[in-house]
């Protein structure tokens, strides 16, 4: 753990002194959907690499949260802080609903049931003019003049350091929890799940319990990250937020990030958010899809040749290092893999 | 009267699912790779027809082959280009690779002909009717479902039958045992996905005369044949066939008894409650 810790501590170093380098908008804001967007691979990590249960239906979570954070604010002027724990509290419900009958299916029965129940609540809340349905929800914005502590209370900034920092904090917190729960007796059990259904289960491990606790508190951080979305972007609508797109881009990044390990959201997330902002910025203007485009074929390639994800290619560089310091030890090739 | 004409239309409509199911049956069972781009590849082939009707006059049904074997080809290069190298990628690379590609279809098409809706709107089909006792029928639906049904039951002779079809068979069950009683299983493979392609190439070509072709066209009927297939069970074209007819079935009774605007979220919650009783679909064992 003492390793990782460093890692972690120079990660954070490095993302909180990027506003402090630049007043770019343009960089804070991908900085600040990638430590969303990180915080959200982190979530569905817990759930698809700890215990092994694909899930392509984050974005329900995900909207949950930024629905319940903005519509309380919206209809009844509720600080967004007790939306976000509401919001959770509620994402975590419905996991819960949702979860304890699909979790006896299977590999890919579970992934397409994850997805089917996002696109109900699409279809639900596209509906419902309670949340004002299809034309989504502008969040009221508070006075220019407003000072620090009622931004802070409501959650709206004029500047994007803020931001940064809120984001960073709860991406520590949520990898801090993260990477405690790998190395506690329930990460283990997880992992055991996750390698035998059945083996687990005969040491008497519950796996059904131990599934609906990870999907519980996978829902519940992919809510906050709703709730912190909604404030940041100001607008929501239910294509936006409970679209499979949104699924899979946290499934992606952190895949290609390396799955089932604690860094692997941060690293994707470092690498394919600055990137699909960087092209939207350079070609996105334009609206013929140009940057979406490139973003598809950069993702074919990347799969293409590191299919381990860029924690492979890390793995490989360490591996060649540690190699050539033992020298000739061949045991190490086969205690690396998973 | 009217619940009659309902659930003619839904199963005309189903069998058009069935078509594009089994196609993404096809490479999910055998390959077990879940193709994404499977909806784009359907797009693409509605883009042809389309183009070949506005540009050389041809009329859809004509230009069907020649939507079927670009297809083919189109499946047949996903294979060798991309497929080929994720195989045996662990975990769901391979998904994200027909992700990515299914973005960059997508994409390719805004950017070459825009996001605008387009029509084809006097084909040979178009504007004609057939009455049945007193159920009205588009002649655009009768065909599209009476092709999907003859491509169908094409296939499923095809894999049944013939000696490639029984390889394909193999080859799902077994990649290694198959591969040591000589078949040529990358072969097998790419025939596969362009057999895959070859279903949404019927499929495009039929819909292109009742449906706007417009670049996003395809993504929902990705997910509609997702649900499809794991309702049937994967690997199991017969499951797919069945539980493309059920989702157009529940899409036209759903929309009908509670709003249209509820239709897909009925077909959703039918694959929830089936899979609560037949955890791997209705054929799958």
């Amino acid at each position: 753990m003492v390793r990782n810790k460093k890692i972690l501590l120079i990660i954070i170093a490095i993302l909180a002194l990027i506003p402090i380098i630049t007043k770019s908008k343009a960089v804070l804001n991908a900085v600040i959907l990638l430590l969303i967007f990180a915080t959200l691979g982190e979530a569905w990590n817990l759930i698809t690499g700890f215990a092994g249960q694909t899930s392509f239906g984050h974005a329900a979570f995900f909207g949950i949260g930024a629905y319940t954070s903005a519509v309380l604010y919206y209809r009844y002027g509720i600080t967004p802080w007790i939306g976000l724990i509401l919001g959770g509290i509620i994402a975590a419900a419905v996991a819960a609903i949702m979860s304890y009958p699909c979790f006896k299916l299977k590999g890919h029965y579970f992934a397409v049931a994850t997805l089917a129940v996002a696109e109900i609540i699409k279809q639900i809340f596209v509906s419902w003019k309670y949340v004002e349905g299809a034309t989504g929800i502008s969040i009221p914005i508070i006075p220019r003049s407003s000072d620090f502590i009622k931004r802070l209370f409501y959650l709206q900034f004029n500047e994007k350091t803020p931001w940064v920092y809120i984001c960073l904090v709860m991406f520590t917190a949520v990898i801090i929890l993260c990477s405690y729960l790998e190395n506690s007796k329930m990460g283990y059990y997880l992992k055991a799940i996750r390698e035998s259904h059945e083996v687990a289960e005969s040491i008497g491990i519950n796996p059904t319990n131990y599934k609906l606790y990870t999907m519980l508190i996978s829902a519940f951080i992919s809510a906050i990250c709703g709730s912190i979305y909604a404030q940041y972007i100001l607008y929501i609508d239910p294509f936006m937020m409970f679209s499979l797109d949104v699924s899979m881009k946290i499934v992606l990044l952190t895949v290609l990030g390396g799955v089932g390990n604690v860094f692997g959201p941060i690293i994707g997330a470092s690498i394919f958010i600055p990137l699909s902002e960087f092209t939207r910025i350079k070609l996105g203007g334009s609206g013929t899809g140009v940057d979406l485009m490139i973003y598809g074929l950069l993702i074919i390639l990347i799969t293409c040749y590191q299919p381990k994800g860029v924690i492979g290619i890390v793995q490989k560089l360490a591996e060649r290092s540690k190699k050539a310091n033992i020298g000739g030890e061949g045991k190490i090739e086969a205690t690396s893999g998973n | 009267m009217i619940i009659e004409q309902i659930i003619a239309n839904g199963i005309l409509m189903g069998f058009i699912y069935a078509l594009v199911s089994v196609g993404l049956s096809l490479t999910w069972g055998v390959m077990d790779i879940i193709n994404f781009a499977h909806g784009e590849f359907l797009m693409l082939s509605m883009y042809t027809a389309f183009w070949m009707f506005s540009i050389l006059a041809v009329d859809p049904l004509i230009a069907l082959p020649v939507c079927t074997l670009l297809i083919f080809i189109l499946g047949v290069l996903t294979y060798f280009g991309i497929i080929r190298r994720v195989i045996n990628a662990p975990g769901l690379t391979a998904l994200l690779a027909t992700f990515g590609l299914s973005m960059f279809l997508k994409n390719l098409a805004q950017f070459l002909w825009t996001p605008n809706f387009r029509y084809i709107n006097n084909s040979i089909v178009s504007g004609k009717t057939i009455e049945i006792g007193n159920i009205v029928i588009g002649m655009p639906q009768i065909v599209a479902a009476a092709a999907s049904i003859i491509m169908t039951v094409a296939i499923m002779i095809f894999i049944d039958k013939t000696r490639t079809g029984k390889a394909i068979q193999a080859t799902a069950l077994n990649k290694n045992t198959a591969q040591l009683m000589g078949i040529n299983t990358k072969k097998i493979y790419a025939i596969t996905f362009g057999i895959s392609g070859a279903c949404v190439g019927v499929a495009g070509a039929l819909m292109s005369t009742f449906f706007p072709i417009y670049p996003a066209a395809g993504a929902l009927y990705s997910v509609l044949a997702f649900v499809s297939v794991a309702l049937g069970g994967f690997g199991n074209i017969k499951g797919a066939l069945f539980g493309g007819l059920i989702i157009g079935l529940a899409e036209a009774l759903g929309g009908y008894m509670f709003g249209t605007q509820f239709k897909y979220a009925i077909v959703f919650l039918i694959y929830l409650i089936v899979i609560q009783v037949r955890p791997k679909g209705l054929f799958g064992w």
